[in-house]
């Protein structure tokens, strides 16, 4: 062994152990931020490692280096001004975007390496190291594409870019999906035994394939596919590892990988959804709509702005329910606001976070966060379901199945077993909701009928307006 | 490396993974999905190894580059954007009162 090659083994070492570290810091509220910075050292470190290897070894072209700055500033760039620029509200969507473009780049690679064999693959060339050769660029170009495609369709979907076609929901796009399966199957084993040409198949089968398998998901599932597709795109990166021989690579894109995949399943649980159906089952709202939990709304009360300001004035302690919909209206600065003038009454406000608030599990802490709610004022599902008993107020905007009883007490409801906040244990429930319209499970909340729930209809962010107004016409924290 | 002590790192690679994710709160399953991501940009490096083995083969070299922009976009893009997500966590005890 030289010297460049025990340095880079150190680099590569480092780098992997910083890298661990920050996955772990990660998932700490505390030493989140160090860690995500952490992370992005270990990546500059790991490229430095090899960039000084070659510079040591077989040196690095000027044609080369031309050609790295040019891809490497204009990546570098476009990432950065989307990251900067880009609304809280969109996260699932540049999620997805970035994580297709991962899933591109080891595409990329591979067919790189196939088109043109490199030379480290020519040398002490054998038959066995060639089949592991096209058998990792395989998986790296099949896995890579359909991260890519499956990625950019789940945005367009998240964007509201592309609708959910009608035929995907037919039983039809199973047999078109496994045609596609097929076909990349025996472009895969086409490759194999040397036909160069069958690549192009497998690249367009696999593409053909992401889109087919994400299009008929129905929105509110989309951010577990784009989990699952997160955990594709270290997969990917794992592959590529294998065509290009890299150790790094491969303990780096397995650690993404399996961690995606525990992530996924953390959501599913969250939804009580299992993968198979939200990766086979198409849109839930298609299908429940004449299952068990439809049916008539008997006792809806409604009421005015007016009351909840009054109701609320007179409470002790309010609990907020924020949803999607809270996101959607852009009202959480609004939301701020009234709990602001609500606290300098002396009322206690806690926000309750469902696990899957928004979407995405997290991301509503993001959004509250955003709007300058103090993070010790979140609580999640489990800390503040005992509390709703000894609650006054709770104030339900735009969630709508995460607060439904039928979870608990209909056996035969499809969104029976899932966890649910028990909101209607509190003394006045307000529901502030644009109509009836039922939430993603398409399923009818008995909580809406219940004689402690008062619907307030309309825009979340226009009621909180008139919310402030009223509260400031009661005199509330004006203090 | 033969291929047996690759699979081998890939093997444990996958471990590590799902024993370092074990209990992770809800709040930051967002920010973990998107700094995971940041990291399966590390293709970056296979792009660069591309481009320093392509000898002046011009479409190599321009896969590889583009590869390369695909890749940094991904990382760039995701720390940066998880940095801003947390940045929001991590401020706000702070100035609270």
């Amino acid at each position: 062994m030289n010297l460049p090659v025990i340095i880079k083994f150190v680099i590569d070492l480092i780098a992997v152990l910083l890298l661990a570290l920050g996955i772990k810091g990660l998932s700490k509220v505390k030493s989140a931020r160090d860690a995500n910075r952490l992370a992005a050292f270990a990546m500059s470190l790991s490229v430095l490692g090899l960039l000084s290897y070659y510079l040591g070894t077989s040196g690095i072209a000027i044609q080369s280096w031309i050609w790295i700055i040019i891809g490497s500033i204009i990546g570098s760039l476009f990432g950065a001004i989307l990251a900067k620029k880009v609304p809280m509200t969109s996260m699932p969507e540049t999620v997805a975007l970035f994580n297709g473009c991962g899933g591109m780049s080891s595409l990329l690679v591979a067919l790189g390496v196939a088109i043109f064999p490199i030379s480290s693959s020519i040398e002490n060339f054998d038959f066995f190291k060639s089949i592991i050769n096209e058998v990792s660029i395989s998986v790296s170009i099949f896995v890579g594409a359909i991260t890519f495609t499956g990625s950019i369709v789940a945005m367009a979907k998240l964007q509201g870019w592309l609708s959910t076609p009608g035929w995907t929901q037919s039983k039809g796009r199973h047999f078109v999906n496994i045609v596609f399966a097929v076909a990349s199957l025996i472009a895969f084993f086409d490759l194999i035994n040397g036909s160069t040409s069958s690549i192009w198949l497998l690249v367009i089968v696999s593409s053909l394939l992401g889109i087919g398998v994400t299009l008929p998901i129905g929105g509110a599932d989309m951010p577990v596919v784009i989990s699952l597709l997160n955990s594709y795109s270290g997969i990917a990166a794992a592959a590529a590892g294998f065509v290009v021989d890299s150790q790094l690579l491969i303990v780096a894109g397995a650690m993404v990988g399996a961690a995606g995949l525990i992530l996924t399943q953390v959501m599913c649980k969250g939804m009580n959804r299992s993968l198979v159906s939200v990766l086979f089952g198409g849109s839930l709202s298609s299908q429940s709509t004449t299952s068990s939990g439809s049916g008539e709304y008997t006792n809806i009360t409604s009421c005015s702005v007016e009351e909840c300001a009054l109701t609320l004035e007179a409470a002790n302690k309010v609990i907020i329910v924020p949803g999607y919909g809270l996101a959607v209206a852009q009202a959480q600065h609004t939301l701020r606001e009234v709990t602001k003038k609500l606290e300098q009454n002396g009322i206690e406000v806690v926000y309750a976070i469902h696990p899957v608030a928004g979407r995405m599990p997290g991301h509503m802490n993001v959004l509250l966060a955003e709007a300058d709610v103090p993070y010790e004022q979140l609580k999640e599902m489990d800390v503040v379901n005992p509390d709703f008993p000894a609650t006054d107020v709770v104030l339900v905007l735009g969630a709508n199945d995460v607060v439904n009883p039928q979870a608990k007490n209909d056996s035969s409801s499809p969104l029976y077993g899932m966890p649910v906040l028990d909101v209607q244990e509190a003394r006045t429930v307000f529901v502030i909701k644009r109509g009836m319209s039922a939430g993603y499970s398409g399923i009818k909340n008995d909580l809406f009928d219940l004689p402690n729930t008062s619907m307030v209809f309309g825009d979340a962010k226009k009621v909180l307006n008139d919310l402030i107004g009223e509260l400031k016409d009661l005199g509330v924290g004006e203090k | 490396m033969s291929f047996i002590s690759l699979l081998w790192v890939l093997l444990l690679g996958s471990l590590l993974g799902l024993e370092l994710i074990g209990k992770v709160p809800p709040t930051l399953h967002t920010p973990l999905m998107s700094g995971a991501n940041a990291i399966s940009g590390i293709t970056m490096l296979a792009a660069l190894t591309l481009i320093v083995k392509a000898e002046g083969n011009v479409p190599l070299l321009i896969i590889g580059s583009v590869s390369l922009g695909f890749a940094l976009f991904n990382v760039v893009g995701g720390f940066f954007v998880t940095d801003r997500m947390l940045a929001m966590f991590s401020r706000k005890p702070s100035n609270k009162k």
